[in-house]
């Protein structure tokens, strides 16, 4: 048993999207005061470093804007990009295969981890082999694959889920993580101590001997390039060199969305995305290949071409920008919803603002389940993601845009919380009247309550304050303030001559008794 | 049909095109705004780059010495202090291989049809290159496997990486390292910033866990 229990225990069946929805599953992990605390620290240092490097480039706004129409551009022309791309790997040595959907991507890793007759791995972490379910599957045809990252390691090592798409095991803190070494990494030191120096060196000493005798390396792709058939990583431990030099075989999973068109465009995705992740200048380690290089590096090189589901957001105008993302995480590091309740909470691979837009598109909305539908709905749409994204995915209005699709084409159509609550609202805002009733029942309630807070609150109203607290309310409203004021301002100007402009200040006020239309 | 005709037909549908339907109005690359900067008040080869380089590199814990042209051999052996075996890339300098090999140190020559094994490298303690160009805005030196600056395996086992950068070899920016690359895009590229590190447990930085965990930059200037 290990140490430290798994989070959550279950293996998903689909690593895209697992779990209830997204209201279910926050309500549980609200209620672990550790998480929050380990995520705030985390998000915050991250989000100031962030600022820090992006200020310091005066020309931020027009790399962002080169980055977006770079993206548009290569998703305009994915055809002829994606064919020419197989065209230059091909030239040089490598061989590119394409795969539908996970269950054909994983079978062609797996044939291609046989041929070359191996029966463990080592990985790089890569986003497009998680949504798959790569492990998983090698692990069931008796390959062993084992992550290398140090983030991708503790979360594997834990049985654990990743909870980031950049810092995996971001919910788990220092004691966690040496008692998920302690307890699961072969040969351990006994007294490991919980220093994040002396945790990285333990992985160290295991890794380095599965690197020196693996035959066969899997990674990911941040980018492809067209025009060359060049594949880049970047990472910052040399785990990534490590398995892209070492081994004999190099299998590469990309998705087909991470094609750029030219060379050149190296130039803005190296200054956007360091700086967006880790908040630094440039990241450790970046590698470049082409196909196959004679003397250097794996001498057998294939690249994997996804789809699955990336047609489908391709097909959605609002939607199909949700493929322009660069797995940064900017976003989840400023959004207050994924600040307070993690990564888990959204029951995917991809987590955050980019993956409540991302799933549930690769997964189709047309038929989509309750739990996929509420991703959407898992914002504030406070627009902080959006002012993140080094390549101005704008999060909010795709958000909203896939709400109505949930709504309409085809989600589930039954009553909602936020419906029930809206339709309230209408009725009670539409008529100046109510509104006034609403006000003085709200007023007297506050004066009852005496300015403390209302942590419950009856059906249906417990739908609301089952995972917030209702602020205190206050013992006046402010139409109630605002006529008093205007009692007030009259009683001081009865008195003294009219102002300059020759308007009657009495008159020039708003009579509080409208609703702003002029209408009582 | 073949996976390949089946995704390259939904990516055609999605897109609102015909089965095998081209764009008449394709968007070229000509059409991306590229207000950013290329070149940087940071003149390449400048004093300024230099120290710009020098700063940033400090910035990642990477060390960093500054002779003149005449001093690299020395100033090489002098960073190899306390290796006892240095792995020497196909085309490094004879003068600078030489001077190693005088400290007594084994020297572990990488050479085209002899490469060292990865077992081996494991063994050594430090390796010497140059490199093609570094970056003074954000303190990155690219290796593109050139001569002297070898296999992309040389300068990643061994612990210790001493890098030979000369002033006209720095320019301002990322983007003007670019273009110098472009000529040969084909080649392995490793562009390397500071020692290898991680922040995976609490954010927290720390330097070493796959690469070589002590980068020395030798930095030549005019």
């Amino acid at each position: 048993m290990p140490a430290v229990p798994p989070k959550p225990a279950a293996e998903p069946l689909d690593p895209l999207r697992w779990g209830p929805t997204f209201p279910e599953a926050a309500r549980g992990t609200l209620d672990d005061a550790q998480l929050r605390t380990n995520l705030r620290r985390a998000t915050r240092t991250i989000r100031d470093k962030r600022l820090a490097v992006t200020a310091e480039l005066p020309d931020w706004e027009a790399l962002r804007d080169a980055g977006a129409a770079i993206k548009a551009d290569a998703m305009d022309r994915l055809p002829e990009l994606l064919e020419q791309l197989e065209a230059n790997v091909t030239a040089h040595g490598g061989t590119v295969h394409w795969a539908r959907d996970a269950a054909e991507a994983n079978r062609i890793v797996t044939g291609l981890v046989r041929a070359a007759g191996a029966r463990e791995v080592v990985k790089v972490k890569s986003m497009a082999t998680q949504e798959i379910g790569l492990n998983e599957h090698l692990e069931a045809e008796g390959i062993t694959a084992h992550e290398t990252d140090l983030a991708e390691l503790i979360v594997q090592l834990a049985g654990d889920r990743p909870s980031h798409i950049l810092v995996p095991a971001i919910h788990r803190n220092r004691d966690e993580i040496r008692d998920v070494f302690r307890s699961q990494m072969p040969g351990v030191p006994d007294r490991l101590t919980n220093e994040p120096a002396a945790l990285a060196m333990a992985a160290r000493e295991h890794l380095r001997a599965l690197f020196l005798r693996a035959d066969v390396a899997i990674s990911g792709a941040n980018l492809a390039i067209a025009e060359t058939g060049t594949v880049a990583v970047v990472e910052s431990e040399g785990n990534g060199r490590m398995c892209l030099t070492l081994p004999r075989t190099l299998v590469t999973v990309m998705g087909i969305e991470k094609v750029l068109p030219t060379f050149r465009d190296l130039e803005v995705f190296l200054q956007l995305l360091p700086r967006s992740s880790t908040g630094e200048r440039m990241n450790p380690y970046t590698t470049t290949w082409t196909g196959v290089t004679p003397g250097d590096g794996p001498q057998e090189f294939h690249l994997v071409l996804l789809d699955n589901g990336r047609t489908r957001a391709l097909a959605d105008d609002v939607g199909r920008q949700a493929l322009h993302c660069i797995r940064c995480s900017a976003c989840l590091n400023v959004c207050p919803v994924y600040e307070r309740t993690g990564g888990h909470a959204y029951g995917s691979v991809y987590p955050g603002p980019i993956g409540a837009i991302l799933t549930p598109q690769l997964l189709g909305l047309d038929d989509a389940d309750a739990a996929t539908a509420s991703l959407p709905f898992a914002s504030t749409l406070c627009g902080a993601c959006y002012d993140a994204c080094p390549v101005k995915i704008d999060i909010p209005t795709a958000l909203v845009h896939l709400r109505d699709r949930a709504l309409h084409d085809g989600g589930p159509r039954r009553p909602t919380a936020a419906g029930a609550a809206m339709g309230a609202a209408a009725v009670v805002l539409s008529s100046g009247r109510r509104f006034r009733w609403a006000l003085r029942g709200a007023a007297l309630a506050g004066r009852l309550l005496g300015g403390r807070r209302v942590r419950r609150l009856p059906w249906p109203g417990s739908l609301w304050t089952a995972s917030r607290d209702l602020p205190a309310l206050p013992a006046r409203s402010f139409r109630g303030a605002w006529a008093a004021r205007v009692a007030r301002v009259s009683r001081a100007t009865r008195d003294t001559p009219a102002a300059p402009d020759g308007r009657d200040p009495r008159s020039g006020e708003r009579s509080p008794g409208t609703d702003g239309r002029g209408r009582p | 049909m073949s996976a390949r005709e089946d995704v390259l037909g939904a990516v055609r549908a999605a897109l609102g095109r015909g089965p095998r339907g081209g764009r008449a109005d394709a968007v070229g690359a000509g059409d991306v705004p590229r207000g950013y900067r290329v070149a940087t008040d940071t003149a390449s080869g400048s004093v300024a780059a230099c120290d710009l380089l020098e700063h940033r590199l400090l910035d990642y814990r990477a060390r960093v010495t500054r002779c003149r042209p005449e001093e690299v051999a020395a100033t090489v052996v002098r960073e190899l202090a306390g290796a006892a075996s240095v792995a020497v890339p196909h085309g490094l300098p004879e003068a600078w291989a030489d001077a190693v090999r005088a400290t007594g140190a084994t020297v572990r020559d990488d050479v085209p049809g002899r490469p060292l094994a990865a077992a081996e490298l494991d063994r050594t303690d430090a390796v010497v290159t140059g490199c093609r160009v570094a970056v003074a805005d954000t303190g990155t030196i690219v290796l593109d496997a050139g001569p002297g600056q070898g296999r992309r395996v040389l300068t990643l086992v061994p612990d210790r990486h001493v890098c030979v950068v000369r002033s006209d070899q720095v320019v301002g920016s990322v983007p003007e390292a670019v273009r110098l690359l472009e000529a040969h895009p084909e080649r392995p590229l490793t562009w390397i910033s500071g020692p290898s590190a991680t922040s995976d447990i609490e954010l927290v930085r720390v330097e070493g866990v796959h690469g070589p965990r002590d980068l020395r930059v030798v930095l030549v200037g005019p």
